[in-house]
């Protein structure tokens, strides 16, 4: 009787035991992003980290190629076989939340205040009517990135602090044989990073601004706006300073850069580490250049961020928006910037003079303090918008005044049908 | 011992039955229930949670008539369809002609196998290369062009040639099946016809015309159908030709897959697509029974 009872409570206790373990590691939440080798490794590690701290909960990490991620994401989620926090660009936002596919970020757990305070103000980008949609660990800008030994050989001892200088070395630095270039100075990408540029950079920096307040109201149509459009097709039409598929495929100004064939191109912090592993020569980063000495400084800034789908419910959604926080912490964030080369998307860790004055990060992180991120509600069809507005007039000889017009319309028509 | 009241040939046909069986619900559950479905989504405003899918009637079909994107990419459909089509079956029946003129077996099989190769290779790897030799500075399509002294052309960022330029690579890739295709059907001909004709005083002209091209009649109309069919859904070659301005330039090369696929996925506008995705299944349903009613023939002899 008495043995029956020990063994009753012997068996309560290893019972009660188990019940805890399970319920301390019962929350399993699934992570998902695209595949880039460095960033699928520092996940691994900052998950590694979390779990340590965060004994009851369990990150699955999942990736998938990126021409097949958006289309991953949009036949899992409303299977209900997603993940719980998704990793995605800040410019697919809008149709994200208008889709269903993301819950804004709990105020108790992620204060907006608080974050309008910690991170660069592109960050805002990421709210929606006041709520936040995601946070991000890294943010990105744009800089020129120049091949010192072609500069050296052609006698040019600084990066172009203006477009006109930008337009002089730029010619110094093509080369042309018969009707073939061998060598270009700008590699110029409209459906590279070049529809950021006119839309964000050159536009602004001739006073111009791409949108209304509110994102609804199409405003580069104005003189400013066809100036920055006129001179950017201009480099191709006027000064012949490069042409478009120089390299042909995939980011091919970068490949044409790498192999030594590009003077200069205009390209984001995220193409650094590609360069630094490809380049055989001494290459340089400078800042953007202005219209004048002194003029107005503009920049593209763009990020891709964490977000929390429908999916975390409960005590998922909790430990998601937990991991959350700890992957755009300041700790990880530091970690980011050391193994993917990305940078930090804290005011905090961009003050720190030594990010400031590194000869490559630099002007990058010069740049954020007034970089903008363009408010997109359909990044794909408004990029397209730019690449066709300058492809007109490359390819079809359209006059810039008459193509730039049209932009203007089929862009005034997306935000239209989005915010009907 | 009780004999089963059912023939051979019932119990047969029953079996027959159960092996399909698994087919068949195969292609209910994983083919044609998701068409439905599609018919069924696209009358709705998408939402990935299901509550909250707002019922719109047939609003996306009246958008897709005001769409300039829509009329752009089956117009573009439709011109690769009759570029490609024609071209790959006249080329790969010219080339399996040739092959079948191959006496030796090996030989035969060896250049089969080269003509097979692009078929099976990935479409990536082809976008990549091609792009490479059209390119106006470095290709050596443009490099023959200035040899012949003729200008140097950009043939995938020309608004006006980057279409057929596509549509030929996808023709170069295809080829193999279609010489294939063609050779197993050129083989299945009884070389007594042949000699019969021969003998009657029938020339090479005639021997094609009233022998070769009737007999290979099937192989034609399944040729041509599975074609049109690829045709009519392509999207890899074209996303991979242009890949940072897909369906471009200008929207000179997109289809309406993938039109389809851009609404989809990049402007998670999945009720619009499927009316679109519901258009193309109705082309390519109608166009499909035509052509087996005009192309098939019985032929015997």
């Amino acid at each position: 009787m008495l043995r029956s009872f020990v063994r009753a409570r012997a068996l309560w206790v290893v019972l009660a035991a188990f019940a805890l373990t399970s319920a301390q590691a019962q929350v399993t939440i699934t992570y998902w992003q695209y595949d880039f080798k460095s960033k699928i490794e520092a996940i691994d590690e900052l998950i590694k980290r979390f779990e340590a701290a965060n004994p009851g909960i369990k990150v699955v990490h999942q990736t998938f190629p990126y021409d097949a991620y958006q289309q991953k994401v949009g036949s899992s989620i409303p299977a209900g076989q997603g993940p719980d926090v998704v990793n995605l660009f800040y410019g697919w936002l809008p149709t994200w939340v208008k889709a269903g596919y993301l819950v804004p970020l709990p105020e108790n757990l992620v204060n907006p205040k608080q974050v309008d305070n910690d991170f660069v103000s592109m960050a805002q980008s990421a709210k929606i009517d006041g709520k936040y949609y995601g946070l991000p660990t890294a943010v990105r800008s744009l800089a020129l990135f120049y091949n010192k030994d072609l500069f050296q050989q052609a006698g040019i001892g600084k990066p172009p602090k203006t477009w006109a200088e930008f337009i002089e070395v730029g010619k110094k630095l093509t080369v042309k044989q018969g009707d073939r270039y061998t060598q270009i100075g700008y590699g110029i990408s409209p459906d590279g990073q070049d529809h950021h540029l006119v839309r964000e950079v050159l536009l602004r920096q001739m006073g111009g601004r791409p949108y209304s307040d509110d994102g609804r109201k199409v405003l580069f149509g104005g003189p400013e706006g066809l100036k920055a459009f006129t001179m950017y097709t201009d480099w191709v039409k006027k000064h012949g300073i490069g042409i478009p598929n120089f390299f042909p495929g995939n980011n091919g100004y970068r490949d044409g850069f790498i192999a030594g064939r590009i003077g200069m191109i205009i390209d984001g912090s995220f193409a650094i580490g590609t360069i630094r592993s490809g380049a055989k020569f001494n290459w340089g980063v400078a800042e953007l250049p202005v219209e004048k000495v002194g003029g107005r400084k503009a920049n593209f800034g763009s990020f891709w961020l964490h977000s929390i789908t429908p999916l975390a419910k409960g005590p998922k959604l909790e430990a998601s928006v937990k991991f959350l926080n700890f992957i755009t912490s300041a700790e990880a964030q530091r970690y980011w910037l050391e193994k993917v080369g990305e940078l930090p998307a804290r005011k905090g860790l961009i003050k720190d003079p030594k990010l400031s004055l590194d000869p490559v990060y630099g002007p990058f992180i010069l740049s954020l303090s007034y970089a903008k991120a363009t408010p997109f509600v359909d990044e794909a069809a408004q990029r397209t918008v730019i690449v066709n507005a300058i492809n007109r007039v490359l390819l079809q000889n359209v006059d810039p005044a008459q193509s730039w017009k049209m932009a203007m319309e089929e862009e005034q028509k997306i935000l239209d049908s989005f915010y009907k | 011992m009780k004999r089963s009241r059912l023939s051979l040939a019932t119990r047969e046909a029953l079996w027959a039955y159960v092996f399909l069986l698994l087919p068949l619900a195969f292609f209910l559950f994983i083919r044609i229930w998701p068409a439905f479905q599609a018919l069924w989504l696209s009358l709705y405003d998408w939402n990935a949670d299901p509550s909250k899918r707002v019922f719109v009637g047939l609003e996306h079909y009246a958008q897709m008539a005001q769409d300039p994107l829509v009329a752009r990419s089956l117009r573009n459909t439709l011109l690769y369809t009759l570029i490609g089509v024609p071209a790959q079956l006249v080329l790969g029946l010219g080339i399996a002609l040739l092959l079948n003129a191959v006496t030796r077996e090996r030989l035969r099989d060896l250049f089969r196998a080269i003509y097979f190769a692009p078929y099976v290779t990935p479409a990536v790897a082809v976008a990549w290369v091609f792009s490479w030799m059209l390119s106006a500075n470095f290709g050596v399509v443009n490099e023959l062009l200035r040899a012949a002294g003729l200008p140097a052309q950009d043939f995938l960022r020309n608004p006006s040639l980057a279409l057929p330029t596509v549509a030929g690579v996808v023709v170069w890739q295809n080829l193999g099946f279609q010489v294939v295709l063609f050779l197993a059907g050129l083989q299945n001909i009884p070389r007594d016809y042949y000699e019969a004709a021969r003998i009657d005083g029938a020339d090479g002209r005639q021997l094609f015309r009233h022998i070769t091209l009737p007999l290979l009649n099937p192989v034609m109309v399944f040729s041509a159908v599975i074609g049109t069919i690829g045709f009519l859904q392509l999207f890899t070659q074209v996303v991979n030709l242009s890949f940072t301005d897909q369906g471009g330039p200008l929207h000179s090369t997109l289809t309406v897959a993938l039109y389809i696929y851009q609404v989809a996925f990049g402007r998670f506008d999945l009720g619009y697509a499927a009316a679109i995705t519901v258009l193309l299944f109705v082309i390519i349903l109608s166009i499909t029974l035509i052509q087996l009613r005009l192309l098939s023939r019985r032929v015997e002899y």
